[in-house]
Parts: structure tokens; C-alpha cells; sequence
């Protein structure tokens, strides 16, 4: 039992990463909503005058 | 072959183009490197945690050098660019702490139960390894829960934020950043065996990659590349969506992680080149003539122990303010001194977690052995 399930084939591992990542962003989706596109960042933000949004690993 | 081929560039495409409708042409940006981290990563075969084992257990240094090269590469523009972008850029750079060393030491074994780090979870997860998968279920649940720690764990003592550029400024701090990472070359290239110190064509092509797409990340997103943090984040959206209120949580409070929280994560710049990572492994997998043998089937006990291994892995990386990605290499590369105490003690964990290994991760007994 525990071969048969250790055996995957790689794709279906791979498509299983896939739905699992779609229903973590279609869950997002409905309980956040939809990005608002009037308050998006500028395209670049080197030379938008915009500070980062300091959402990164190093901060506390 | 062909309709598979062109199913996955139908894939690639609508990914990107699905970010950029609905969350911008940041957000599209931000995404379309992911997805070049994750070709790279796969279709080269680049990654952190195996040419750590490499050079301890085979004296072959040509992924670590490659690692330096890349991280070298990139500090070699960014250093000027944060440096004369200040308001725009920021660096990865965090404190050095007692929770910060102990989280990277952690972080170091736990890598090598799980066979892979930061991104190395996400690539092994979309190229349809079983253990990166369950190893990444572990990783978000395990970063969400050491954010909600992690006031605690600072508070064990920590030095103030200190970098290259505060210490030196930045043009010596960059020369210092560049001498220690050939020192660090040179150190590999003495420890390997003759005939594995030159990285071959293919990483040299990865470390240049590599280091044009952190670049990119740092240009489009204003902030370096990372990856625990989008981990964390999806974890604590699941949390939400179960019931839990993250109201009260001084990290999750805080403004900056308290609006990433109420947004979407197409919002969230490291979960966007998170999300394009996994997908560009999972593509170049698909892509290959053959996907490749499914990864050595283990005990029962084993994939359990993966998946503790994985939310260890993410916990640590909470605590020690990143993972490989976040800390070592964007630490390093942009004058964090926190990227090269993480790199000190995550390698030391990294030396413990190859000798734990054979212990955990325990192949199931093949058929014969099982009538036997």
C-alpha cells in the first residue's frame, strides 16, 4: 500500500502541487476579492517613487 | 509530445496573463520571473540544499561555487542600485539573534531531511516529487506558525540591524561582500576533489540566470527575492478561512502584514514569484521527452517525518528571518550581515541534518523483502 502510493508518476505528483495551489488562490480570491486595479503599484518600482512593501522574509 | 508541449505554453501563458488582468502589470512581472526561477531551477538543475550535501559527502564543490558566483553576480549591481534607489529598494537585511542562529542551524537539517530548501520545496513539489509535496504542506503551515512566534523568539536578544553598507558604505562594502564570497570560493575549491571545483557550462548559464532574474525581482518588486514569506502568508489565509483570528497577533497586526493579509495574495510579491516557481518546475517536468522516475518510495514513518521535517523547515526559516533565498543568497547579495551568520549556521545544521537522514527517510522494503 505504502509502495503503491510512494510511486506516483511525476505528473500527477507535479498536477497535484497544481489544484493544490489553485484552491489556496481560489479560496484567496473569495474571501479577499479581487485585486483593485486603480490602486496597483506602478509597473516598476525602481523609478516609481514608491517605497517596497516590506512584506519580505527579513522583516519582523 | 506536441499537444503536451503546447498545453504547457498555454499554461505559462494564461498564468501570466490571468496575474496581469487581475492584479496588474507588477503583479504580471513579478509572476513571469517566477516562472523563469522555476525553468531555471529545474531545466538546469540548479538548487541550494544538494550542493551542500555535494561537498560534504562527495568533495564536489561546482554547485556551491555556482551558488557563490551567482549570489557575487548580483551584489555586484545591487549594492550600487540600493545605494542610489533608496527610497525604491530595500535589501534583505535583518537582525543577527540567538532565534536567528538557532532557526538557521535548524534550517540547515531540516533541508536536507526534506531534500530540498526554500525554493528547492517548490521546485520539487511542481517537477512531482512526493516528498517536496508533502514537504510543502509541512513548509506553509510551519512558516505561519513561527510568525506567530516570532516576537517571542526576537526577544531572546538580537543584535540591531547591521549591513556592509552601514558598516563600510557601499562601495567597500561591496568590495568587502565580493572578497568574502571568493574567500568562500576558494574554501569549496579546496575542499573539493580534483576534477569537481569548475562548475560546468550548464551552472555557470544557472548562476548567470539565476542572478538576472534576482535582479529583477529586486528592480520590479523594489524588495529582493524571498520566499518564506508568501509561505507564511498562504498559511495564515488557510487559518483565516478555518476559523482563526489573526487580530490579535502582534506580526500579523502589524500594518505592512496586516494589509497583505486583508489583500489578495496576487497582492503579495513573494507569493507571486512563489506561485510562478512551482508552475515553471511543474512545466519543465512536463516538457521533458520523460518526466523522469517517481522519487524512492519510503516507509510510512518516513513520509510523516517529512512532513514534521517540512514544517520544521518552515518555522525555522520564520525564525531565522528567511530561508536559503531570502537570507543566504538576497541577504548576502545585499549587504545583510544576518545572510552570512545564516550562511555560518545553516551549514552546520546542514552537516547534522546528512547524517540524520538515513535515519528518517527509510526506503519501504521492495516486494521481494515484504514476501520475504
Amino acid at each position: 500500500m505504502t509502495q503503491r502510493f510512494s510511486t506516483l508518476p511525476r505528473p500527477l505528483v507535479g498536477s497535484l502541487a497544481l489544484i493544490a495551489l489553485a484552491l489556496i488562490l481560489a479560496l484567496d480570491l473569495a474571501r479577499s476579492g479581487m485585486p483593485d486595479l486603480f490602486t496597483a503599484p506602478a509597473p516598476v518600482a525602481l523609478g516609481s517613487g514608491e517605497a517596497p512593501s516590506g512584506a519580505h522574509c527579513s522583516g519582523g | 509530445m506536441l499537444l503536451r508541449r503546447l498545453s504547457i505554453l498555454i499554461l505559462l501563458l494564461g498564468l501570466t496573463g490571468f496575474v496581469f488582468v487581475m492584479a496588474g502589470a507588477r503583479a504580471g512581472f513579478l509572476v513571469m520571473i517566477g516562472l523563469g526561477f522555476g525553468l531555471v531551477l529545474e531545466g538546469l538543475r540548479f538548487g541550494f540544499a544538494g550542493p551542500w550535501r555535494m561537498i560534504v559527502t562527495d568533495r564536489d564543490g561546482r554547485g556551491l561555487i555556482a551558488q557563490f558566483i551567482a549570489i557575487a553576480l548580483v551584489a555586484a549591481l545591487a549594492f550600487p542600485l540600493l545605494a542610489a534607489n533608496p527610497q525604491e529598494l530595500s535589501g534583505a537585511h535583518a537582525p543577527v539573534g540567538l532565534a536567528m542562529i538557532l532557526g538557521a542551524f535548524v534550517f540547515g537539517a531540516a533541508m536536507q531531511l526534506v531534500m530540498g530548501c526554500g525554493s528547492g520545496t517548490l521546485v520539487n513539489a511542481g517537477s512531482g516529487n512526493l516528498v517536496g509535496l508533502l514537504a510543502l504542506f509541512g513548509f506553509i503551515a510551519g512558516s505561519f506558525a513561527g510568525s506567530l512566534h516570532l516576537g517571542w523568539w526576537t526577544g531572546l536578544g538580537s543584535l540591531p540591524v547591521i549591513s556592509f553598507q552601514g558598516l563600510f558604505g557601499a562601495q567597500a562594502g561591496l568590495v568587502v561582500t565580493l572578497a568574502g564570497l571568493a574567500a568562500l570560493i576558494a574554501v569549496a575549491a579546496l575542499r573539493a576533489a580534483p576534477g569537481k571545483r569548475m562548475p560546468p557550462a550548464r551552472l555557470w548559464w544557472a548562476a548567470a540566470l539565476i542572478a538576472a532574474l534576482a535582479l529583477a525581482n529586486l528592480v520590479v518588486a523594489g524588495q529582493p527575492w524571498g520566499i518564506v514569506y508568501g509561505l507564511g502568508l498562504w498559511g495564515a489565509k488557510l487559518a483565516q478561512a478555518g476559523g482563526a483570528d489573526l487580530a490579535g497577533n502582534a506580526f500579523w497586526a502589524a500594518s505592512g502584514n496586516a494589509e497583505r493579509l486583508a489583500e489578495s495574495i496576487l497582492t503579495d510579491v513573494t507569493s507571486l514569484t512563489s506561485i510562478g516557481l512551482l508552475v515553471g518546475a511543474f512545466a519543465v517536468m512536463r516538457w521533458r521527452a520523460s518526466p523522469g522516475d517517481p522519487a524512492q518510495p519510503l516507509r510510512a514513518g518516513s513520509y510523516l517525518a517529512v512532513i514534521a521535517a517540512g514544517l520544521v523547515l518552515g518555522y525555522s526559516a520564520r525564525m531565522a528571518f528567511g530561508c536559503n533565498v531570502g537570507a543566504f543568497f538576497s541577504g548576502i547579495s545585499t549587504g545583510s550581515l544576518h545572510g552570512w551568520v545564516w550562511l555560518v549556521a545553516a551549514f552546520a545544521g546542514s552537516t547534522l541534518g546528512i547524517r540524520l537522514r538515513p535515519l528518517v527517510l527509510r526506503a519501504a522494503p521492495t516486494s521481494t523483502q515484504v514476501s520475504a
